[in-house]
This record gives structure tokens, sequence and C-alpha cells, in this order.
């Protein structure tokens, strides 16, 4: 079944035509992956989803919903939540509070934390302290913990891996497994052996399109594809 | 010089710049019970000038927003409780402290209810349209000052009018060979009873919560599924009420006041919420108190340079720290 379904999305942000022409469907479960070169519009892709920017009408659908001209606010509250390329942590805020705030009600779901300290057992050790004192790994995790921290759909996330240490990359991919096992993602990754561990289905977006789809698997074994696409050299 | 700033920081850091200022007036100042005087009027100026700040310092902190109509809030307040109290200038009259101190929290309250209607009216109407774009930002809050300011004109005409005041607030303690003004003291005591409200607020409730995040990062609180545009137009009208609030007491501390008002507290405000920082309400104090006790020490010491003296202190302060003294985390 598809979760989300994105038709020949177009952006602009400002005066320039971003996208051009993005269309991918998102399957209920498991991570999907956007790859795509420095500059391809993966972040506009997600922005636009989210409603950060303005995408084409009638051009996102989710659980069967136009999402196009919805406020990123309601959107959110559609169950989708996202993990910016930049984290969006509030670093004046505890680390507890970040993870209040993502909470529709103020309070937690205690079973939902326990499985977050597992995850993440850095969050449990600094939950009093202000998050700009967190290394980038730990802030990512917490980015990640506040997408989880009730249930959703989806989660949108931009890049997780860029600028980790490999053994943070290594329990980041851990954490998505898992995840994904009840939550679906959406996942931008330039690390292409972090996406293909982890991707059922993937797209490539090139100049603001879309310019292959398919399965992770077949991508994989594909190298001459990839060269093509991503300049990978396998 | 870690280790001297290391050992600062422990004590308190910037917030000890107030006591350095007044330990250095001590000695220039020479007089004991004139430093005792100026001290507490600077105190009390501070008060009153973060009451008229904190609002700025917060919408723009939310919002990027450049609010030069802001000292129209000022003025109102400070008419609006002046014309209260001269209508009720009979309970003022009367003997009873019950009745005096009646007219007085209405005329702090008219101002505050007028700051609420006014914030909600400039917020949807003016600054809604122009959301994002300074340039027409301040175009167009300039051009709302202006109006406002021909309304004041309007209505309460342009010679100076008198603000009666309750005499309980009139006189001054003596103790010693030191003279205390008991206006002073209230307009300190109720600066301080706001600050700790609104302390509380923003860091013991989940909308305070919101609103230190929104500073922070807007697009992230809207990715969690608040509506910023709600918080922010409470933010505003708070900010309003409480400019309108810190005019109605600066017009009492006065007791004569001119539609020129605003404008002459803007500049002492936009000179406060930069040197404090912008979008922190500690920040905010701090800088509200470093300019009282600056004005009321060089107003004494050398008078001449009164006017110039906030400028110099905001220059050196932003060669030294550019963001601020106590800026919200971005
Ligand atoms: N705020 C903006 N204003 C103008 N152009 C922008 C803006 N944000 C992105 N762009 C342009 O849109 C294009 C796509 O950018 P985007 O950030 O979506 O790429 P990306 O695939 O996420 O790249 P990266 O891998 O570097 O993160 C780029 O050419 C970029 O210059
Ligand atoms: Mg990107």
């Amino acid at each position: 079944m598809t979760l989300l379904s994105v038709k020949d999305m177009k952006t602009n942000i400002g005066q320039y035509s971003v996208l051009h022409g993005i269309s991918f469907d998102v399957p209920e479960g498991g991570v999907f992956v956007l790859l795509g070169r420095n500059g391809a519009g993966k972040t506009t892709t997600l922005r636009s989803i989210m409603g950060l920017w303005q995408p084409s009408a009638n051009s996102v659908s989710f659980q069967g919903q136009d999402l196009s001209g919805m406020g990123t606010a309601d959107i959110a509250r559609k169950g989708i939540a996202y993990v910016p390329e930049n984290m969006g942590i509030f670093g004046g805020l505890t680390v507890e509070e970040n993870l209040i705030l993502a909470t529709a009600k103020g309070t937690f779901d205690q079973k939902r934390l326990q499985r977050i300290y597992d995850l993440f057992p850095a969050i449990e050790k600094f939950w009093t302290k202000q998050a700009w004192s967190l290394s980038g790994g730990q802030k990512q995790m917490l980015a990640v913990a506040r997408a989880i921290i009730e249930p959703r759909a989806l989660i949108l996330i931009d890049e997780p891996t860029k600028g980790l240490a490999p053994s943070i990359v290594a329990a980041m991919g851990e954490a998505f497994r898992e995840i994904s096992q009840s939550t679906t993602i959406l996942l931008v990754e330039q690390n292409f052996n972090f996406a293909r561990s982890l991707g059922r289905d993937m797209a490539v977006i090139e100049d603001g399109r879309v310019v292959h789809t398919g399965s992770m698997a077949g991508f994989a074994a594909d190298t001459e594809l990839q060269g093509h696409l991503l300049g990978l050299s396998a | 010089m870690d280790k001297l700033s290391e050992t600062l920081g422990r004590y308190g850091g910037v917030n000890l710049l107030p006591v350095v200022l007044a330990a250095i007036a001590f000695v220039l100042i020479g007089a004991p019970s004139s430093w005792v005087t100026l001290t507490i009027a600077g105190l009390s100026m501070g008060m009153m000038v973060f009451l008229m700040a904190s609002g700025l310092s917060l919408v723009f902190g939310l919002m990027d927003v450049m609010n030069f109509g802001h000292s129209a809030f000022i003025s109102f307040g400070a008419f609006v409780a002046a014309s209260v109290l001269a209508a009720l200038g009979g309970w003022l009259d009367s003997d009873s402290v019950l009745l005096a101190s009646a007219a007085l929290g209405l005329a702090l309250l008219a101002a505050i209810t007028f700051g609420l209607a006014a914030g909600l009216f400039f917020e949807t109407v003016i600054i809604r349209p122009v959301y994002r774009d300074h340039l027409r930002q301040i175009l167009i809050t300039m051009g709302a000052l202006i109006v406002s300011e021909q309304i004041i004109l309007a209505v309460w005409g342009g010679t100076p009018v008198t603000v009666p005041r309750p005499s309980f607030l009139d006189g001054a303690w003596i103790i010693g060979d030191v003279s205390i003004e008991i206006y002073r003291v209230f307009a300190f005591g109720l600066g301080a009873v706001v600050f700790t409200g609104l302390y509380l607020l923003l860091n013991r409730s989940r909308i305070g919560l919101l609103i230190r995040a929104g500073v922070e990062n807007r697009e992230m609180v809207e990715s969690l599924g608040f509506k910023i545009n709600r918080l922010f137009i409470g933010v505003f009208m708070l900010g309003s009420a409480l400019a309108a609030l810190g005019g109605a007491m600066w017009a009492g501390y006065e007791t004569l006041i001119t539609p020129a008002l605003g404008g002459e507290m803007m500049i002492v405000v936009f000179i406060v919420v930069i040197i404090g920082g912008l979008g922190s309400i500690e920040g905010t104090l701090l800088g509200a108190i470093i300019v009282g006790l600056t004005a009321n020490y060089i107003g004494y010491l050398a008078p001449k340079l009164a006017l110039a003296s906030n400028m110099i202190l905001m220059m050196a302060i932003l060669m030294w720290r550019p963001s601020g003294l106590r800026p919200a985390v971005k």
C-alpha cells in the first residue's frame, strides 16, 4: 500500500524554480531512500512535503489525502515527523524539554521513552543537559528521538550520518532498522553504503527531477547505473 | 585571563556588570547619600524601561519582526493612564488609601487592556501582511507610529498633560541623610513582580517552552505540530500590554507628559534591547538596569554627557559582545 505519493511536484524558492517534476511513491513500512548529488533537490523535496516550501497543487498525497497547500503544523499533526539536515535541536532547551515539546500532550509514554533510552543511551545520560552542549552524534540522536517519541506514520530524515564517526553511523543504522519495523522512513542519504544497507526502495533525484526509481537491491547490483547517476566508482 | 573569566562566570558573569558599574560610580560620586539616591533612581528607571522593552525583544526574537511602532504602545499607555487618573481625581484626593489605590489600579489596568487590544489590532492588520520582509516592516511600522502620534495629538492635544498620582506614592522616605522617593520603590517593585511572572511563564510553562523554542527555530516548532502564528499573536499582545504598562508607570514618574514621550523612550528601549541581546528577557532586564544606572550616574557626574552616554555604552558593549550580553541561543 502506498503511504506517501509525490506526483510531478514542482517547487519554487523565491524566483528560482528548484524542483521541476518530482514523482515517487513511498510504500508503507521499511526505509525508502532518496539519493542524488549535492544540490540535486533532496532537501527541497523533504521541505516541500513538510510544507516548509510551497509545492505545486495536488502534488503530495499522504494516506490518500492531499497535503499540498496545508500548513506545516497541520501536516505534522497528520503523523509526519521531520529530522532536518541541521537537526533542528533547540540548543537553549534541555534534552528533556526538547523531547517534551515533541509530545502532543506534554507527557511521556513511559514505554516509548524506555525504547528511546535503549536505542540511544546518551539521551538518558544527558537528560537534564542543555542541548547545545551535546556532541554532533548525540544531537542527531536527540533529533531522531524527537521524531519517535510519539507514534508517527512517516519520518522524513535528511542526511543523518553527515559528519558522524563510523561507530555512531553504525549505531544510527541499527536504530533506523528497529524504528522502520513500525514506522515508515523516508531517508535522504549521501552515504551510499549506509543507504544500501537500509533501503528497500529508492529514487534518484538529479537537477530537480526524479531520474530513476526502483528497488534498492536492483540499484545496488547495477554498478553502471550507480556510476552514471551518482558518479560513484564502484 | 581564562581563569579570571571562569571565576567571574561562576559568580554571575555579565550579571555582575551593574554591580561593577555601581562600585565605580560610588568611587566617582564620593557622597554615599547621593549615590544611594542615584542608584535607586537608576534601578527604578531600569525596571520601567524593562517593561517597555521586554515585548520588543521577544517579538523580534520569535518572528524577526522589527516593530518601530512599539513606542506608540508606550505613549498610549501613558496617556490612557493619565486620563483615567484625571477622571478619578476625586478618589486620588480622598484620604482613603484604598480609593487612591483603586484609582491607580484601574489606570494601570486600562493601560494594559488598551495595550492588549492595540497589540491585537497592530499584529493582525499591520504586521501580518509583512512577515519576513524587513524593509516593509520598517516602513509600515514607522508609518503606523506617525499615525498613532497624530491620534494622540488629536485626542490629548500638544500641551503637556499633568499626571496626578496617589498621595501615598508622593514624597520620599528620609533615612539619615538619604532620601528615597516612594514612587521609585513602587516602580521597581512592580517591575520586579512582572519580571518574575514573565520568567516563570517562560521557564515553567508549556507555552513558555514553545516561545523559547520558537525564538531559536520557528520552523522546527511548526514541524512539531504547533502553529507559530497563534503563539506570536499572544506574545505580541503581551509585549504591547507591557509596553503600555511601562508607559503608564513612566507617566507617573515624570508627572508631566507630552506626545513625544514614546519617541524619546524608544531610543532608550532600542539601546536596551540591543545591549541585552535579542529574544531573552534576562538579557533585556540586564540591559535595562545597566542603562538606567548609567543614565542616572552620568546625569549627576557629567550632565552634558547624559544623552551620549547610553550610545557610547551600547557601542562599547557591542564591540565586546556583538550579539549583546545575554542573547537567546540561536
Ligand atoms: N533557500 C534557497 N534559496 C535559493 N535557492 C535554494 C535555496 N535552498 C536551496 N536552493 C537551491 O536549490 C537546489 C537544491 O537544493 P537542495 O538543498 O534541495 O539540494 P540537496 O539535494 O539537498 O543538496 P545537498 O546534498 O547538498 O544537501 C540547489 O541548487 C540550491 O542552490
Ligand atoms: Mg540537502
